[in-house]
């Protein structure tokens, strides 16, 4: 059996699919809003110093990824333990050579990957304008705006992605996520602003 | 040369791998396995299954193999169907 078909064949076992997406747009939209956040409250600091606001950024976005790398693992090693011992007993057997010993070993990797990738990479990218900025590229409005921006198209587009999941309309669903960016940066504004 | 052309076994598996991918799983043991599932009995866990395999010659043990690879445990080898193909000449 190749390489590809094993691992399909462990992805559809565990049926891992439908909980790596919810992990993608859970994780990846704590990932987007947190950059979202922290950069409104650096605006509303009145702070211009770029390396600073970006080690700030990052050390969130490493600890959001580090955080989603580590609960996903432990809970889904817990999950996959208990989900295998309950089938040992039906089938009578041990089960920890078989396929479905393989996905209760590497499932929770694959599942903790994903669940820490997501917050990380969506940071990253929102904080590409700040790297760009640093680096000399110059930008017609200051970087923290351009950073809003992008946060802010990646969290409707994470919208879009929850709609066409539950198969309903992907403009409202990413207004809805857009609209929960919007209550947050305006609350960030109301408690810190003042 | 004896060569095994069908066989029927009674097969308990999990729910997963469901029904297709079970058979595919033991049709690429063979070229030209020729693969037959029913599903007998249905429970919370478990189903147990007829599994019907015709080949030019079906390798047992390479079945038995794919099939607890899965998860899945053979109890009983129902029906068999052997050919003797002596060289002539």
């Amino acid at each position: 059996m190749s390489l590809l078909h094993q691992a399909k064949l462990l992805i559809s076992i565990s049926r891992t699919n439908d909980i790596v997406r919810r992990y993608f747009v859970v994780n990846g939209f704590d990932g987007a809003l947190t950059m979202f956040g922290m950069i409104i409250g650096f605006l509303i600091s009145a702070t211009d110093e770029l390396t600073v606001i970006m080690n700030a950024c990052l050390g969130a976005a490493i600890a959001l990824g580090m955080s989603g790398l580590s609960s996903a693992y432990v809970s889904e090693v817990a999950e996959r333990k208990r989900a295998l011992n309950k089938l040992e007993e039906a089938m009578i057997t041990d089960l920890s050579d078989t396929a479905h010993g393989e996905a209760a070993r590497w499932v929770p990797l694959w599942v903790a990957l994903v669940n820490g990738a997501a917050p990380l990479l969506i940071s990253l990218l929102i904080l590409l304008p700040l790297w760009l900025a640093i680096a000399g590229f110059t930008f017609p409005v200051s970087p923290l705006y351009i950073a809003i921006a992008v946060a802010m198209i990646l969290i409707f587009l994470l919208g879009v992605l929850l709609g066409r999941i539950a198969d309903i309309s992907w403009l409202r669903s990413g207004v809805q996520t857009l609209l929960v960016a919007l209550v947050t940066g305006a609350l960030i504004y109301l408690i810190a602003g003042n | 040369m004896v060569s095994v052309k069908r066989i029927v076994l009674d097969v308990l598996k999990p729910h997963q791998p469901n029904a297709l991918e079970f058979s595919r799983a033991i049709a690429i043991v063979g070229d030209d396995y020729r693969v037959r599932l029913t599903v007998v009995e249905m429970d919370e866990k478990t189903e147990t299954l007829q599994l019907e395999i015709e080949g030019d010659s079906v390798d047992i043990e390479a079945i038995e193999s794919a099939i607890s690879d899965m998860g899945a445990s053979l109890h009983s080898i129902d029906q068999v169907e052997v050919l003797n193909q002596s060289m002539e000449g």
